[in-house]
């Protein structure tokens, strides 16, 4: 009963706590992988750890407003997506290898 | 076609012709090159031609033609207008340099026929042609100035035209940096004319002008004209200034002949006659000029009968006659002075460019000691010469008699001209006859000295029409403003055309009597009998007894050596004048520069630098690097909202 309740009273902290913990993981994954794929995939992990707390307050908050951001942001992280990978196909057709640090030959 | 078409074309048939000749200028092909250039130069002198009838059918008091483009400046007062104006004196002007102007560009042709760069040089010269045409059109005195520092350019150019020679090279500088004294002082001139004005367009300066004589010396008015003075001193070669213009023979012969002898530089005459009402005004500035003109009138007269190169005599004359053309603005003769500057461009550059045939068929020579007898090698050149000399000695009716005695007359009788202005004058007549009979003697009389492996020859047509043409005008030209006294005895009494033309355009002498006639007509006899007098003696020095020569510059050693060395002007200027400022400039570099200013300017960039290096470090191009720090700074930023 104690273990049911427990699960049914999931609240707006456990969400919270878990987009939290989502963003977390992906900036660490932007900010330490080496791999551009990798990294896109963090950048991806982020944005829906984000999109999870907007439901999340929406839902909270009766208000259709934070759904229909998160319908944006999917489809910006879908362009993002298409123009990272042009950028990691290209990064690996000049060095064959998809490592971050060739980007270091960009500095002015 | 309306006038203002016809002079945007007048000024910019040069300036293309300038352009087409100078984008190519690697093409070695001399008639190309040469062709576009004279013509268009041609089509200048048509729209010059076109001009002048259109001023000529005005009625005499409306005779301006002004063509305003647009307004080039405007500052606090300060009105530049991009305006051009073609009335009597510049209309004169515009003839005198088309025309001219086509003829030598004509005549190099032939001359240049065997440069290496040809399209360069035809660029160059109608590269001074638009600038000349912008000085003497330009409304006012900014313009001018463009058009002085144009041709300014365009003759230091020129002049080390063939610049491989460090001789050639250095006389351009030469020219370039003493025209930049001069132009030093026109600056101040007009500056000061604007303080006092508060205009620099001509029309109103001379319409502000005061009426009543100004006799003080530091007035703004007299300080004013002689800043200008100097700006005309430095560009029309008078004393102390005149150096350039022996040295700038350098050049090609046709050079010469147009740029420094019929037409820039007169700019300086055309300058004073433009602000003749000012001038007139100043009568302390006016004796400057006069005074000023006389001497080197003399002076550069005297250097003239002692020098061996063909074109340093004629050099030295152009100086002598330039003498004679601020002499006549001295005393207030602008008309006078105008009518000289026609005539002397006609017979000026009808000698020069004879002596560049002459110059060309001794393969380069210049020295007339090696010359005579040149009479029967090139028949053509000699009788225009002959035309050219009898201009420049003053024989009655041709062109330089007219011109010159009017001068002569106008500064004995003229209230600002006074008795040793005259004598001055008629001495400088005596001595111009006794050179230019002198060169003539050794160049084209006598025996020959030619070595004997040079053929002379004659110069081909397109170098003899223009001779021709010139030695007509020389001889016939001075009919356009016959002297009052001869008007009267010839037949059909022929007025002064020329004085009737200028007249409403230049200032009046205030207070000048009625002519004795008696009066004027000895000091015509005086002069020319003082010319012969000359002419005689050096035909009897240097064909007739030519031992005497020899003796009577033994005699007079000591004088010889000087004139012959030209008073040591040159020495003077380098030993007292230019030395001590080039060493007190490597002083100044040595100690001044390298420990003073050199170490300030290291100090504030290695300061720059030393700051720049401490967050270079930053910029390391690690894109992660990068996002570390935006995520930390968006930490501070929400730590700070939140606990702030």
């Amino acid at each position: 009963m104690q273990s049911t309740e427990a699960l049914v009273s999931v609240g707006l902290n456990h969400y919270l706590v878990l987009s939290a913990l989502l963003f977390t993981i992906g900036s660490l994954g932007v900010l330490l992988r080496k791999n551009m794929i990798v990294i896109l995939m963090s950048i991806e992990l982020m944005l829906n750890a984000v999109n999870i707390s907007f439901v999340a307050f929406a839902t909270y908050l009766d208000n259709l407003d934070g759904k229909i951001m998160v319908l944006f942001v999917m489809t910006i992280a879908a362009a993002e997506a298409a123009v990272g990978l042009a950028l990691a196909v290209n990064i690996f057709k000049n060095f064959r290898e998809v490592n971050i640090r060739f980007f270091e030959h960009l500095r002015g | 076609m309306s006038h203002s078409v016809l002079l945007s074309i007048l000024l910019l048939a040069p300036f293309f012709g300038f352009l087409f000749n100078g984008l190519r200028f690697k093409s070695k092909n001399v008639q190309v090159a040469g062709v576009v250039g004279t013509a268009m130069v041609g089509i200048s002198f048509i729209c010059s031609v076109l001009l002048f009838s259109q001023l000529a059918s005005l009625p005499e008091a409306e005779r301006s033609l002004r063509a305003e483009y647009w307004n080039w400046l405007n500052v606090a007062g300060l009105q530049i207008p991009l305006a051009f104006v073609v009335d009597q004196l510049s209309a004169v002007m515009i003839l005198v340099i088309t025309g001219i102007g086509t003829l030598i560009h004509l005549f190099s042709i032939g001359y240049m026929s065997h440069d290496e760069r040809p399209s360069k040089y035809f660029s160059y010269l109608n590269f001074f042609v638009f600038n000349m045409l912008l000085l003497v059109l330009g409304d006012n005195l900014v313009l001018m100035f463009f058009g002085w520092e144009g041709v300014g350019l365009a003759s230091y150019l020129l002049i080390g035209f063939w610049f491989t020679d460090k001789e050639k090279a250095a006389a351009g500088m030469k020219a370039f940096v003493t025209n930049r004294i001069g132009d030093a002082g026109f600056l101040i001139g007009l500056f000061l004319l604007f303080g006092e004005f508060g205009s620099i367009v001509f029309e109103t300066l001379n319409a502000q002008a005061p009426t009543v004589q100004d006799m003080s010396w530091n007035s703004n008015l007299t300080l004013a004209c002689i800043a200008l003075f100097i700006g005309a001193c430095g560009k029309s070669a008078q004393i102390p200034l005149y150096v350039w213009l022996p040295d700038a023979m350098a050049g090609p012969t046709p050079v010469s002949a147009l740029i420094h002898a019929a037409t820039m530089v007169t700019a300086g005459v055309y300058m004073i006659c433009r602000l003749s009402n000012i001038f007139i005004a100043a009568p302390n500035a006016l004796f400057i000029v006069a005074i000023i003109g006389a001497l080197t009138l003399l002076m550069a007269a005297s250097i003239g009968l002692t020098q061996w190169d063909i074109k340093k005599v004629l050099a030295y004359s152009t100086v002598s006659q330039l003498g004679y053309m601020f002499l006549a603005v001295g005393v207030g003769a602008f008309n006078a002075a105008m009518f000289h500057l026609v005539t002397h461009a006609f017979f000026k550059a009808l000698m020069f460019l004879g002596s560049g045939s002459v110059i060309h068929a001794m393969h380069e020579e210049q020295d007339i000691r090696k010359m005579g007898g040149l009479k029967k090698h090139m028949p053509v050149t000699h009788w225009t010469f002959v035309a050219g000399w009898l201009a420049i000695i003053g024989t009655p009716l041709f062109s330089g008699f007219m011109s010159k005695d009017e001068i002569l007359w106008m500064s004995w009788h003229s209230p600002l001209g006074s008795w040793y202005l005259w004598l001055m004058g008629v001495a400088g007549a005596g001595m111009t006859a006794f050179y230019m009979t002198r060169l003539m003697a050794l160049t084209f009389w006598g025996e020959s000295r030619v070595p004997s492996d040079v053929h002379p020859h004659e110069s081909p047509t397109s170098m003899t029409l223009p001779l021709i043409v010139l030695g007509v005008l020389s001889v016939f030209g001075g009919f356009l403003g016959i002297p009052h006294v001869l008007g009267k005895i010839l037949p059909g009494h022929p007025p002064n055309f020329f004085e009737h033309w200028l007249d409403p355009r230049l200032a009046n002498i205030p207070g000048l009597a009625q002519a004795n006639i008696t009066m004027e007509w000895i000091g015509i006899a005086i002069s020319v009998t003082t010319a012969a007098v000359g002419a005689i003696l050096a035909y009897r020095f240097y064909i007739i007894r030519k031992d005497l020569p020899e003796k009577v510059t033994s005699k007079i050693k000591g004088l010889y050596e000087l004139v012959y060395n030209k008073y040591w002007v040159d020495e003077f200027y380098f030993g007292r004048i230019i030395n001590p400022i080039v060493e007190m400039s490597k002083g100044l570099w040595m100690y001044i520069d390298v420990n003073f200013i050199d170490k300030i300017t290291y100090w504030t960039s290695d300061m720059v630098k030393g700051a720049g290096s401490s967050v270079r470090s930053m910029q390391s191009g690690n894109i992660q690097q990068y996002a570390l720090l935006i995520l930390l700074g968006v930490v501070v930023v929400i730590f700070a909202v939140v606990m702030g």
